[in-house]
């Protein structure tokens, strides 16, 4: 704001003598705020007509019979869908969050500065990180399924998923382990307190809320999941054992609006998506701005 | 608390510090462990069928006609990069002036509520954004193409342009933003100072200063577009073959595994793997230059 009177003013001094590039600036400032506000508009409108469309559309498709036990095919019922999807979650997060968090600690807390390996891990995340979810379920399938003889199953889907969620588990908890300020560290050591009990007593405390808010994306990410599943957990409409092959509702979706025969009910899975997503990541934006505040 | 038995509790301790480094360790090698059973099983599992079929024969040849043991995968990487393309000349321009708005014109108040928006973007599964491209993108892409007197399915390069082009934006948007919030403030004040317009001193000095950022972010949209494979499906219409025509249905690297992959044996599974073996070497080549672009940013 006080930019453009300062601005205001610098311009009348020089009007006098050339006006022409003066005016075509400013009416290029123009065209560039009004693009700016354009396509600012342009993304939270697509935003808002999405989730809104999606809404509209499902929720009258959102019946009771919807929550049957058991899926046929006269009642595409999506209950065995989210089932499987706890499950599928919970699995991973058990296998990822243990994984991913004592890396962390590694990198952050045990580590010396210049550390080789640390720079090497730190590619591989990267790396990993970038993988597009198609080629963890190519690999899930090749290695687990194929290779492991585990078939198509639960715990086929929950290790690939537990691979491709340990970047996002590592380097949120990472971020939460160096925001933990050193004076913490040293107090702890101070009274005594050796590396391993400064860790787990004094530093994960600390940083929870942040490792936290790092899981509950990752919970998004899992249940939204749908190439890295289809070749390793399968598709069956069924609530499966660690061996049994069971579908998510993602993959539920991914079947009915592929078969085309029951669009309805995929909106009306989409709607149950869509929610979960929604509260994921208010429920993470919460624990993040609980962490700022402190 | 006689002295050794002091002297035991604390090599109790010692032993458990020691143990537990070593816990640590083995699972911060988990993920070097990962990316090296990944790369060794599709390398392992690919690369022989590319031998069999030829390298050239694989990767130029124009026909994948699985029932005839042809196998040429250029019409589905011409796929990935036309979609690509187009994902990347919708979602930039739109991601990158918003990103503007939001580091330089997004009043503060607004800004709590937007930000989580843009996060929210990120966040929707990619199955519903294919649906919501089936439902809404193909239709609308039919229509207008009736207006002109075209008839077509409405699946097509447009229709996955388009909807690639949304759901990049959060990646291009938060990459930018980062990177024009991180041009010092000193910049924007001297230009103000010496006259410039608010427009301006973001176009002409705030923006060029954050290039090699926004670029990194237009390169970490280019990966995630490449490999998106749900919603293209839904809505590409997977037929593979060379077409110029933006209204035409096309199949990408990803496409083509998920579709068939479900009863695909033999060489024409080989040859599937195959092309994710493709598509991770193109993927492990955008990250690259990502990282590079990033350090440079860094430096």
């Amino acid at each position: 704001m006080t930019g453009e009177t300062t601005a205001a003013t610098g311009k009348r001094a020089a009007a006098k003598k050339d006006a022409k590039p003066r005016v075509y600036g400013r009416r290029r400032a123009k065209l560039q705020k009004g693009l700016v506000y354009g396509a600012a508009t342009l993304t939270f409108a697509v935003l808002l007509f999405l989730i809104a469309y999606i809404l509209i559309r499902g929720i009258p498709h959102l019946k009771p019979s919807l929550f049957a036990w058991t899926y046929n095919s006269d009642n595409v019922s999506m209950m065995p869908a989210i089932i499987t999807t706890v499950q599928m979650t919970l699995l991973a997060l058990l296998l990822a969050v243990p994984l991913g968090l004592f890396t962390a600690i590694y990198l952050n807390e045990y580590a010396a500065r210049g550390n080789k390996l640390v720079g090497i891990i730190r590619i591989t995340t990267e790396t990993l990180s970038g993988i597009p979810s198609i080629v963890y379920g190519l690999f899930g399938m090749l290695f687990f399924v194929t290779r492991l003889k585990w078939n198509y199953s639960l715990l086929s889907g929950a290790m690939t998923l537990a691979i491709m969620i340990l970047p996002l588990i590592m380097r949120t908890a990472e971020e939460a382990l160096m925001a933990v300020p050193d004076s913490f560290r040293e107090g702890s050591f101070g009274l005594g307190a050796g590396r391993l009990r400064t860790v787990f007593r004094i530093v994960l405390p600390a940083a929870m809320p942040g490792i936290l808010s790092g899981i509950i994306l990752a919970i998004g990410r899992i249940v939204g999941e749908t190439a890295a599943l289809i070749f390793t957990a399968g598709t069956m409409a069924q609530i499966p054992t660690l061996f049994q092959s069971g579908r998510t509702l993602a993959i539920h979706m991914y079947v009915l609006s592929g078969e085309g025969l029951h669009m309805n009910e995929a909106y009306a899975t989409a709607v149950v998506l869509l929610v979960v997503v929604l509260l994921m990541n208010a429920l993470s934006a919460l624990i993040a701005r609980k962490l700022t505040k402190k | 608390m006689n002295e050794s038995a002091a002297r035991r509790t604390g090599g109790m301790k010692n032993l458990l510090e020691t143990v537990m480094h070593g816990v640590f360790l083995v699972c911060a090698l988990a993920s070097i462990l990962a990316v090296a059973l990944i790369c060794v099983f599709l390398f392992a599992n690919g690369l022989p069928a590319i031998r069999e079929i030829g390298v050239l024969d694989f990767l130029t040849g124009t026909t994948w006609k699985p029932g005839n043991d042809i196998y040429g995968i250029l019409p589905m990487i011409v796929g990935s990069i036309y979609i690509t393309a187009g994902a990347i000349i919708i979602g930039v321009p739109i991601g990158l002036l918003t990103a503007i708005f939001m580091a330089f014109y997004c009043p503060k108040r607004i800004y709590g509520l937007l930000k989580p928006c843009t996060e929210l973007l990120a966040g929707i599964p990619s199955i519903v954004y294919g649906f919501f491209g089936m439902v809404v993108i193909v239709p609308a892409v039919r229509n207008v193409a009736a207006l002109f007197g075209e008839d077509i399915s409405g699946s097509s390069i447009l229709a996955a342009s388009i909807l690639l082009g949304i759901m990049i934006l959060p990646t291009i948007i938060g990459v930018s933003e980062a990177a024009l919030r991180a041009v010092p403030n000193a910049y924007y004040e001297g230009a103000v100072a010496m006259g410039a317009a608010h427009e301006r001193a973001v176009f002409t000095v705030m923006l060029p200063a954050a290039k090699s950022g926004v670029l990194a972010g237009i390169v970490l949209g280019i990966g995630r577009a490449v490999g998106e494979t749900m919603a293209v499906i839904m809505v590409a219409g997977n037929q593979p073959r060379l077409t110029g025509n933006m209204l035409a249905g096309i199949r990408t690297l990803t496409a083509n595994i998920v579709q068939e992959m479900g009863y695909a044996s033999g060489l024409h599974r080989e040859a599937l793997i195959a092309t994710g073996v493709v598509l991770f070497v193109f993927i492990l080549l955008i990250n690259l230059t990502f990282s590079v672009l990033k350090r440079r940013k860094d430096a």
